[in-house]
């Protein structure tokens, strides 16, 4: 095999090489041909790209192998590392190549680099606590920056003056200002670095990494206009031209923000119409984020505060919008970008550092601006946070100060406008450039390795995270309306009203535009507390295997036992009919006896308890649809049993609840009373099969209106397809029911073509009981796409075969005589299509005559299954109780 | 602004009412002011209609509720002291100057408790010191909106209740009610700053 295979992959591979090189020659075999190389070198073609792919991998790698020790990674900052990293490796490169190589160039920082990380904080910002602080915000970012600016570049010109700093430094006040306006800003990205591992409390966290972020406006307008004053020379510069600077102010950060805004509605709006190409969405989100970065920075406005505006503004929207996968997507590849950006962004600055011809040092300058930097930082944020705590409902008390000042980091962004500058024009730049190198790696190592004690030593309150839970969001909103209220009565427009007053327009206008119908309808904080809270326990459910469905509520005496055989043996049934046949109780035996019927009780449960594989080959070569069936429909499927259990064992406990309910429901009554006897009371003969239905009640119900807009791939409009009304919970389980598998069955050849005697005659015997799980079982291959008419005909029918004898009786004639075995499929197929046929509807014909088709494909299917149960049963498989349903559906098929 | 001081003495049982309260003298005029200019007639109370007539209070969810607080026991009449003890749970904990509260006094209008029993209150309509799971569909029926239908309404409000239900009774009391929001810092988010 290998050898006929090798001269095959020689063959392209010799004639591609052939076709490249413009001189052929004849093949000599053995040796290459001088014109001919089979191999080349091309190292020029893909240098750039390779060795940004190689900075990358070495910086990924270099973090992998920080977290081998987690040691380390608690006492130093990952960021401290990455520059150590980049020092040595800057070393290494230096000694090799003789010349430095490798900078942090601004451009690619800027455009590059930056953009994923403020994208990422801005999108995962979280909003409430962001403007619940935004006036400390921007207090800090816009007057601490301003005042750290015009502070440091003052005193270094008074130190200048002063005769401490040397001479040869060449500088003015202008340039003193330029500078301290570029080492001013504290940077997002450091800031984020150090943050993130400190976990101080949110608010602290909040106010830092807001004013890093937002702080960039100001520091864009302060830089550009020093530059540009500098360049002008000081002695040009006109009133107006000051004017111009503060005015350029505001242009810069309104415009900025107004830029992200317009691209975060766009994006919002974007999205709104992806329904049919999930595939794109990660991408539009990336796309349009970045078109407004750019945008920002072609008309020099604030870029930084453009992307974080458009993170914030669109994320409601788009992550309404978006179907769960591209969320998923969106998060992840947003981490990992912005991991990625900052990872090489601290390693440049470690290898930037090692190049000593842009370096020049002075001590006084180098000592002076870190002085200055720290005691003016620390100066300001006493003095505003003074202010502040005036207005402020929780006023930052003096440790929060503390590490404000100390978590003033400066980054990357300092040093890459200080390689922005020309050289020409600010002769002193070499020491600038050295400065801020120095304070760079001052603040993030020095003080990035020192904060986490700090914190530690002055017992910063900590973030405590905690599972957020239904009755503290719920009370959260009641809390916020009630404080609505109360500013409305005492006559005050606060932020409470305001934030009211936005929601407000934002649920009348802003939802209703930017979200797509069905995604609006959903789109509730408390339903989304609600449903992420299902979906983890789904998760712990499933992470505990079978355990929980013998250990909640379903208190089965004979489970323990026969668990693990019962659950392997459908199991496997399940995997082995791949192709979505319908679990049902052929697979239990025909012998009535205790033990059949607890095979049946087995059955339903796991029918209800198990997750189905359904439809697994399902062609996924698509590169522009995913298929979102397998992966989403377990998730909802898993949920939704969870939350029957759930449910189930709630009620089972709190009995008042149910006839609370019931007495609203007169319908339910019966059905509810008897789970809970039902749960108590399984082996008495009583084939409890409803119990796995029997309370999926309201819940099921929800889980399936989230399922329909949420899933794109079915093509039913969303908002018109299923419309859920109030009603009783039986009609409800009928709906939920049959939703779930209307989906899921690919084809109507899931319908069972031979149920069992066993199967048949349960329901019979057990009476009432059964009917609702009997209909449930079946009415899913039936129901139209108007669940309200189906289940009203289902109803219809269902009574019909509750009492009247016209169903009944054929189907019970049919049902001893024929203990099918496995070896002989034909004859009870015949029989079953036969009974079939006796009791179909006209226009339901070809559909029966295509379900015998199909049916006897799956015959031997069902063969081979059979040993798998077949150890305890040996014959188990009959027809007797496929005609009932048959009816059931046909009739209903025929009404429809 | 200069005549602050001779509205204060317009203000009926001023000390009294600052004793109870904790309000600032400059909090309470501005109060007193407020109240006067809700009472549209000058009948020197506020009725219902009063409070409905605030044009945001109408949209708000629990408006209905929250107008309710304020006329405990089916009164009619809101005078300016229950106006302001109503107030008084919003009013921020940390007070600036802790003299003015009575030391003696069990509990301040605005220690925790009583802001959780103010929002507790809310909830149960019926006064039975219980949230019923009924209660809180109702509470969730004004606040979650059309978008969610009745029946996934129910089931939040099965679970909401089933979370916070400690000793199985199938609602939750206001002990229950306050473990299920201990975690939350009340006291920051149920004061207004300005009611100093």
């Amino acid at each position: 095999m290998l050898r006929a295979a090798l001269p095959l992959l020689g063959l392209p591979l010799a004639g591609a090489g052939a076709a490249e090189t413009p001189t052929q020659e004849p093949r000599a075999p053995g040796e290459p041909p001088p014109g001919l190389a089979l191999f080349r070198w091309q190292w020029h073609e893909v240098e750039a790209p390779y060795l940004v792919a190689l900075w990358i991998l070495v910086a990924s790698l270099a973090k992998i192998v920080f977290h081998l020790s987690r040691k380390v990674t608690s006492l130093v900052p990952e960021s401290c590392l990455l520059i150590l990293l980049g020092l040595v490796l800057g070393g290494i490169v230096l000694a090799v190549a003789k010349k430095a190589e490798y900078q942090l160039e601004p451009g690619t920082f800027f455009l590059f680099l930056l953009p994923p990380i403020v994208l990422d904080s801005g999108y995962f910002m979280p909003s409430r606590l962001f403007f619940d602080n935004l006036g400390a915000i921007l207090t800090y970012a816009v007057v601490g920056t301003l005042w750290n600016a015009f502070t440091t570049g003052t005193a270094l010109w008074g130190l200048q003056q002063a005769g401490l700093v040397a001479p040869r430094v060449q500088a003015g006040l202008l340039d003193f200002l330029l500078f301290g306006s570029l080492i001013s800003a504290v940077d997002p990205v450091a800031v984020l670095a150090v943050f993130e591992e400190v976990h101080v409390n949110e608010t602290l966290f909040i106010i830092v990494f807001g004013e890093s972020l937002l702080n960039d406006a100001v520091t864009v307008v302060l830089y550009k206009v020093c530059n540009s004053f500098v360049e002008m020379g000081s002695a040009n510069v006109q009133v107006t031209d000051y004017l111009k600077g503060v005015a350029s102010l505001f242009v810069v950060s309104l415009g900025g923000a107004a830029v992200g805004l317009v691209f975060a509605f766009l994006l919002a709006l974007t999205t709104r119409f992806t329904k049919r190409v999930r595939i794109i969405e990660p991408l539009l989100v990336f796309l349009l984020a970045y078109a407004a970065y750019l945008t920002a920075e072609m008309t020099s406005l604030s870029a930084i505060l453009a992307v974080t505006m458009c993170g914030l503004g669109c994320k409601k929207y788009v992550e309404a919008n978006i179907s769960h996968k591209s969320r998923t997507a969106v998060k992840y590849t947003m981490k990992t970008l912005a991991s990625c950006a900052e990872t090489v962004i601290f390693m440049l600055l470690g290898i930037s550092a090692v190049d000593s011809s842009k370096w020049a040092w002075d001590s006084g300058l180098v000592l002076g601006t870190l002085f200055f930097i720290l005691f003016f930082r620390a100066l300001g944020v006493v003095l505003q946070t003074w202010v502040l705590n005036q207005f402020r409902l929780v006023p930052l008390d003096k440790i929060d100060q503390v590490v404000m000042s100390y978590g003033g980091l400066r980054g990357a962004v300092a040093f890459a406008l200080v390689i922005l500058l020309d050289r020409t024009k600010v002769p002193a730049k070499d020491y600038f450039v050295a400065t801020t190198i120095v304070v760079v790696f001052f603040t993030v190592i020095v003080q990035g390795l020192t904060i986490k004690p700090l914190v530690k030593w002055l017992k910063v309150k900590r973030s405590e995270h905690h599972k957020p839970t239904l009755n503290q969001e719920l009370h959260e909103h009641t809390f916020d309306h009630i404080l609505a209220a109360v500013e409305d009565v005492v006559g005050h427009h606060g932020y409470h009203y305001w934030r009211d007053r936005w929601e407000q327009f934002d649920k009348k206008y802003l939802s209703q535009l930017l979200m797509r119908r069905s995604a609006y309808r959903i789109r509730d904080q408390i339903w989304d507390v609600y449903y992420r809270l299902n979906i983890r326990d789904a998760i712990s459910f499933v992470d505990q295997g079978g355990h929980v469905l013998s250990s909640t509520g379903l208190t089965l005496p004979s489970m323990p036992s026969r668990n693990s055989v019962a659950e392997t043996s459908v199991t496997n049934l399940l995997r082995e009919s791949g192709s979505g046949a319908c679990l049902d109780l052929q697979v239990i035996d025909t012998v009535r006896s205790g033990r059949d019927r607890e095979d049946a009780v087995m059955h339903h449960l796991l029918c209800g308890g198990l997750y189905k594989p359904r439809r697994r080959y399902k062609a996924s070569c698509s590169r522009h649809f995913i298929s979102e069936d397998a992966q989403e429909r377990q998730d909802k499927e898993v949920f939704q049993q969870n939350m029957k259990r759930r449910l189930e064992s709630f009620k089972s406990t709190k009995h008042n609840i149910c006839i609370t309910k019931s007495k609203l429901r007169p319908r339910k009554a019966g059905h509810r009373k008897k789970d809970g006897v039902a749960n108590t009371e399984t082996t008495n003969g009583k084939p409890p099969r409803d119990l796995g239905f029997q309370d999926t009640a309201a819940v099921v119900l929800t889980v399936e209106s989230e399922e329909e807009s949420d899933s794109s791939e079915t093509e039913k409009e969303d908002d018109e397809g299923i419309i859920f009304v109030a009603r009783a919970t039986g009609e409800v389980l009928q709906e939920g029911k049959v939703s779930g598998s209307l989906e899921v069955c690919p084809s109507p050849r899931i319908i069972p073509p031979s149920p069992t005697c066993a199967e048949k005659e349960l329901p019979w015997k057990s009476g009432q009981g059964d009917l609702a799980v009997y209909v449930s079982s079946e009415t899913t291959k039936i129901v139209p796409v108007d669940m309200q008419t189906g289940w009203n005909q289902s109803i219809s029918s269902l009574e019909s075969l509750a009492s009247p004898p016209c169903t009944q009786a054929p189907a019970i004639t049919h049902l001893p005589p024929y203990p099918l075995v496995a070896e002989e499929p034909q004859t009870p197929l015949h029989q079953s299509y036969d009974t079939c046929s006796s009791f179909t509807f006209p226009p339901s014909l070809a559909k029966a005559g295509r379900s015998r088709s199909e049916s006897s494909a799956d015959i031997p299917q069902q063969q081979e299954l059979q040993p798998l149960m077949g150890h305890e049963d040996p014959s188990h498989l009959s027809l007797g109780a496929a005609k009932p349903r048959w009816h059931i559906q046909f009739n209903r098929s025929g009404q429809l | 602004m200069g005549s602050r001081s001779s509205h204060a003495a317009i203000i009926p049982d001023v000390d009294n009412i600052r004793r109870e309260t904790g309000f600032s003298q400059a909090s309470l005029v501005r109060l007193h002011h407020r109240f006067q200019a809700l009472d549209r007639n000058k009948k020197g109370y506020l009725s219902r209609m009063d409070l409905q007539q605030i044009g945001a209070l109408a949209v708000n969810p629990l408006g209905d509720r929250i107008i309710d607080s304020f006329f405990p026991d089916g009164s009619q009449r809101l005078d300016f002291p229950g106006f302001v003890r109503v107030l008084a749970h919003f009013r921020p904990v940390e007070d600036e100057d802790p003299g003015i509260r009575d030391p003696k006094a069990p509990e301040p209008l605005n220690s925790r408790m009583n802001k959780l029993r103010f929002a507790f209150q809310l909830y149960d309509q019926d006064r039975d010191g219980k949230i019923s799971r009924h209660e809180m569909l109702q509470v969730l029926r004004l606040m979650v909106g059309v978008q969610v239908t009745e029946e996934q309404l129910e089931s939040i409000a099965d679970r909401t209740v089933q979370e916070a239900d400690e000793d199985g009774d199938g609602a939750v009391s206001f002990l229950e009610f306050t473990k299920s929001l201990e975690k939350m810092n009340i006291e920051q988010k149920m004061s207004i700053r300005i009611l100093k």
